[in-house]
């Protein structure tokens, strides 16, 4: 048997079910991974102390000729920001130290009801406020591919988890970029839903209009296998969307096998190709589109000029929501109390809670939604944004009349040095750009590692955007992509990782 | 659109219930002035013909039966509470309110 | 508390035209909350009726009640409300320990009711048309409650505790337009206002309606302007009037203290105010900084309502009556003086008389015990009728006197046990041993015996002179202890004195 922590979700389910492994053996590899590892990559921020013993029981059922889930046994790290019955749920914030919820998250419920084996709780930026995970109230993770650099953000726990082998699966959640991002900058998989497509019920909010959770791997089949299992209707969030899904893992399989590319049109966004990305990634992203050309696509290029306004109406919109979203935590229910000195009332025992458990970007980003719905600034700010929201949905639906999905760098750079953009807040949102656009249109967006970028051999990734319910297009084709990828560079992209994967590989 | 001042980042932090110290303040104001000022370019597509929309993925009537589901015990409910008294949560005292 | 100078009355209303305006919340009486599966009911062991919606919990979503939703549309139809094609919910921010999310799922610009109006009767019959502005659906806050600190001061000690089984329950809200021209009888308008709402949610099936558990609250606006003046006055808002009698009071008071204040030339504060059932007074409530802005914006978490035609024509078809034009049809078909049936209204008994109507009992009948007896002894015991004997309860008692059981004097007994919870009125009879004497043997035996005994009396008789048998029924009765059919018994008397 092979290197068991290096094996795909795919694989291990094959092994577990030809009973070639076992969960306790595959659960034990990867707590030992998190174990030797975790320490200095800091991807977690609690470990179940109870994993070995479901994966016992799923052992005993598997014996017993019980019939189990495909990804019955499969680890799967899970990021803070879900509720979990048996963990703490903090949202990376102080304010929620040590909080265990009464209840699990739909997405969770499902992992349990699959009988997955529940790693633990991932690092993230504080309530997922922030593109490095050095917003959590817990520390930093690092960036499996070099130690010095952020894992992106917020999911960087969830995305630096997967690359470094500590979990061959993760969940993520996705309000701007959250899962793609990491995903570009950690050479790993991430793939943000359609809205509505995954229940947000026991989900944190950030903005609820936004906020996605979805799968985070190494390989789009994988993230299929896992959103199979995340996904559908959920009569507990009322944006869950009804209808019935496809299966994403056939759709992923069946775009694996295909090996070519022909009849698909593939279209490069014009705005977010742009001359200010850095170079090393622009040059992956013109080199995968030779070879996606090489393969058959059709590649065209499409216009979407109201993307100019998408950080902007995305920074009025998200501030908007998590303000009203974030006034439940008032030292009342749940979570931290800080009383002041003097004669304390309950209203200024509130007020200092909220300041001394709420961080810099938390509170920045308080201020200005509350400045956004403010009496008489409703309609310039927050009106006017919903309205650019509207045009981002005319350029997408005008972009999809001309291509069947749509293509652009993950993110404008690899990832970047720790502490280098903590303090110039704009220039950090601004790396969101590429990836926003999905959120404010509720479309299904998924990264996949492009290459290394010449300048400083980092992972950039290629996002895949397809219209709102074609989810099952994106596994397909995203599947297609990387066996092509794949095939060109001869080996998974994760292999090249020299940390991780040296002495590891198969 | 009116100067920010500290005044206004006060009365925002108030109305946000957070305490911001003094130091706080006056850099929230100069990052709020520049962020606002970024932010801005909105108004330069949201024209009145433009309609807002507050759902990416439009539906309508979406609602449950009237059905009682999902109940907690008041032990659930107090488990993660600062403060209570077995069987409410108990806050500092409301200023001058009115029973 | 300093004490408020007041303006007479009338002195007030000679300078001064009162404008009222009105808000009710009405508790729907749904099985679940608003937003939330958790049950909807009153009184249970604190937090016990909640889930992760109810306390804010990070994560929890908000899922709309269809029923509340139907119970919102026939409550605006009663009231002559368009009801909105599409409508959606709205977060009121705020900040406040009942409030679990720190803000309250509203609505806002689109309510689901608007344009309404509601005639309301007023205690000479005079119909007077309230304009109703909107009807908008939203949720209950948490119940607070404040342990001590009696002095009123803040000390270490005191604190508060906070019970969320309230939180997330229905309610709608219905907002009047400002209400011109009531005068002197601005509080008597809105009290009957009130009361026409609660006749109609009970009607309608949908509350509970009742003021003292809160599930039917009145917050009243009131400003004052000169006589002949356009612009109108600064208002305060008065709440916690939690009885129709305290609405007119409230009102009446705040009229007096405001005029007191304009008269003097001061200004009004615009404010919210408390009514103090104990004093009949008003006072300022905590002054609210942030009280205007409230940052309502779309509920991200939930979708528009649409309300098609069809589901508005169907609801439409089930309403009841409105009250006015039931009491028009009412009084007619029973035959009821104005003033017999202003009495009713005024009692508050109009359902009662009503319902022991639909249960069998002729309308004087029912009228009769309920204004009379029943009412007599809940003024006694300091109690409404309605907590004393059910309609059926009274038609059962009139069914037994129309049958010839008992006699008015004995159904007063009976009516004593059916209060007092003995059973049905004819175990009450058995039990009491109430019958009257329906053996004519028994009957004649007394009345040969009393005709025998008073010669005199069974001359005069015997001469054609009737009346006389009064002596000898009165006789009959005492010699059966009350238990006779006084009819049947001067019938026989008559026989008897032409065969003794």
């Amino acid at each position: 048997m092979a290197d068991l922590i290096h094996m795909s979700a795919a694989e291990l389910s094959s092994a577990l079910a030809a009973r070639e492994v076992s969960s306790v053996e595959v659960t034990t590899a990867h707590l030992a991974q998190i174990d030797a590892i975790d320490g200095n990559l800091g991807a977690f921020l609690h470990v179940n102390a109870n994993a070995l013993a479901v994966a016992e029981e799923v052992d005993a059922a598997r014996a017993a000729g019980e019939p189990l889930h495909a990804l019955a046994g499969v680890p799967v790290a899970v990021k803070d920001v879900l509720c979990t019955l048996d963990m703490p749920s903090t949202a990376g914030s102080k304010i929620l130290e040590g909080w265990i919820p009464p209840y699990d998250a739909t997405p969770v419920r499902k992992l349990r009801e699959a009988r997955m084996i529940l790693l633990g709780k991932t690092n993230m930026d504080e309530f997922a406020m922030g593109s490095s995970t050095e917003h959590s109230a817990y520390g930093i993770t690092r960036n499996p591919w070099d130690g010095d650099r952020i894992p992106g953000g917020s999911g960087g726990g969830s995305a630096a988890a997967v690359g470094a082998y500590e979990a061959p699966l993760a969940l993520g959640s996705d309000t701007g970029g959250s899962i793609r991002q990491p995903a570009s900058v950690t050479g790993t998989v991430g793939v943000k839903p359609t809205y509505g497509g995954v229940s947000r019920y026991g989900a944190i909010a950030l903005a609820s209009s936004l906020d996605q959770i979805g799968p985070v791997s190494r390989t789009v089949l994988d993230s299929a296998l896992l959103h199979d299992v995340i996904g559908g209707y959920d009569h507990h969030d009322s944006t869950s969307i009804p209808t019935p899904w496809a299966s994403f893992t056939d759709a992923a399989r069946r775009g694996a096998a295909s090996g070519s590319l022909a009849g698909v049109r593939v279209g490069v966004i014009k705005e977010l190709d742009s001359e200010g990305f850095q170079p090393g990634v622009r040059a992956q992203f013109h080199a995968t589109l030779e070879m996606l050309a090489a393969h058959g696509a059709e590649i065209v290029e499409v216009s979407a000029p109201n993307f100019d306004y998408a950080v902007s109406a995305y920074y009025l919109i998200l501030p908007a929501e998590a303000s009203s979203n974030l006034a439940k935590f008032d030292s009342v229910r749940f979570g931290l109390r800080v009383t002041p000195e003097g004669t304390p009332t309950v209203e200024s025992v509130m007020s200092a809670t909220r300041e001394a458990g709420f961080g810099d970007e938390v509170k920045r980003r308080i201020i200005l939604g509350t400045y956004a719905l403010s009496a008489g600034y409703y309609d310039a700010y927050y009106g006017s944004a919903q309205k650019v929201r509207t045009l981002i949905q005319r350029d997408f639906a005008a972009a999809f009349d001309q291509a069947d999905v749509l293509v652009s760098p993950t993110a404008p750079t690899t990832a970047w040095k720790l502490g280098e953009k903590l303090d110039d807040p704009l220039a950090m949102w601004l790396s969101d750009i590429t990836t926003i656009p999905a959120n404010l249109a509720g479309i299904p967006g998924m990264s996949i590692p492009m290459g290394l970028a010449a300048e400083d051999n980092l992972p950039t990734g290629l996002q895949i955007m397809a219209p709102a319910h074609a989810d099952a297009r994106l596994y397909e084709i995203g599947a297609t992509i990387e066996a092509l990828l794949d095939a060109q560079r001869g080996a998974p992209f994760h292999t090249l990782n020299p940390h991780f994967s040296a002495g590891g590989n198969r | 659109m009116p100067e920010i001042t500290e005044e206004t980042v006060s009365h925002l932090a108030n109305l946000a219930r957070i305490a911001l110290t003094p130091d706080e303040i006056a850099k929230l104001t100069g990052e709020l002035s520049a962020i606002v000022h970024a932010v801005e370019a909105v108004n330069q597509v949201a024209t009145p013909d433009v309609p807002a929309t507050s759902h990416p993925i439009p539906m309508e009537n979406v609602w449950r039966d009237d059905v009682v589901a999902d109940q907690l015990t008041t032990e659930q409910a107090l488990a993660g509470a600062p403060d209570h008294d077995g069987s409410r949560f108990r806050v500092t005292a409301i200023l001058g309110e009115e029973h | 508390m300093a004490k408020d100078a007041l303006l007479d009355f009338d002195k007030a209303l000679e300078i001064f035209e009162p404008v009222i305006g009105l808000e009710v919340h009405i508790e729907l009486s749904t099985k679940t909350k608003m937003f939330s599966s958790a049950p909807n009911i009153f009184g249970d062991d604190p937090n016990t009726a909640i889930t992760p919606v109810c306390l804010g919990l990070p994560g929890s979503l908000p899922v709309v009640n269809k029923e509340a939703v139907r119970y919102s549309i026939s409550l605006g139809l009663a009231l002559g409300c368009e009801i909105a094609e599409t409508c959606r919910f709205a977060r009121k921010n705020y900040f406040y320990p009942d409030l679990a999310k720190n803000y309250q799922i509203s609505q806002y610009d689109e309510p689901i009711a608007f344009d309404g109006e509601l005639e309301v009767e007023l205690d000479n019959g005079d119909i007077i048309t309230v304009p109703i502005e909107r009807a908008h659906m939203e949720e209950d806050a948490g119940k607070l409650t404040h342990v001590g600190g009696s002095t009123g001061r803040i000390q270490g000690a005191e604190y508060s505790l906070v019970d969320y089984n309230r939180a997330g329950v229905p309610l709608v809200e219905i907002v009047t337009r400002p209400i011109f021209g009531t005068e002197h009888r601005a509080g008597e308008v809105a009290r009957a206002y009130v009361s026409t709402i609660r006749d109609i949610v009970r009607a309608l099936g949908i509350s509970e309606a009742r003021m003292e558990r809160g599930n039917l609250r009145c917050d009243a606006n009131v400003s004052l302007r000169l006589r002949g003046a356009e612009k109108l006055g600064t208002r305060t808002e008065t709440k916690n009037v939690n009885s129709l009698r305290s609405i007119e009071r409230a009102i009446r008071y705040e009229i007096q203290r405001q005029a007191a204040i304009l008269e003097k030339g001061g200004i009004i504060t615009q404010e919210t105010r408390h009514w103090h059932e104990d004093t009949g007074t008003t006072s300022p409530g905590r002054p609210k900084s942030d009280a205007d802005d409230y940052r309502y914006f779309p509920e991200p978490d939930l979708l528009p309502i649409r309300t098609t035609r069809e589901t508005v024509e169907e609801l439409r078809a089930l309403l009841p009556e409105p009250p006015a034009a039931q009491r028009r049809r009412l009084k007619a078909e029973w035959g009821f003086t104005d003033l017999d049936f202003q009495a009713i209204v005024n009692a508050g008994l109009l359902v009662e008389v009503r319902e022991t109507i639909e249960a069998g009992a002729q309308p004087q009948a029912a009228r009769k015990w309920w204004m009379g007896e029943v009412s007599r002894t809940a003024n006694e015991r300091g109690v409404e009728p309605s907590t004393l004997v059910t309609p059926e309860q009274v038609a059962d008692l009139q069914s037994v006197i129309d049958e010839g059981i008992v006699n008015d004097k004995l159904a007063r007994e009976v009516l004593v046990g059916l209060m007092a919870g003995e059973g049905s009125a004819r175990e009450i009879i058995e039990a009491r041993g109430l019958a009257v004497v329906s053996d004519d043997t028994a009957l004649i035996a007394a009345i040969d015996d009393a005709l025998l005994s008073q010669p005199d009396v069974l001359e005069k008789i015997r001469e054609g002179k009737v009346q006389a048998a009064g002596a000898v029924i009165g006789a009959v009765m005492k010699a059966m202890g009350g238990k006779a059919d006084a009819a049947r018994v001067r019938e026989l008397v008559i026989e008897r004195a032409a065969a003794v």
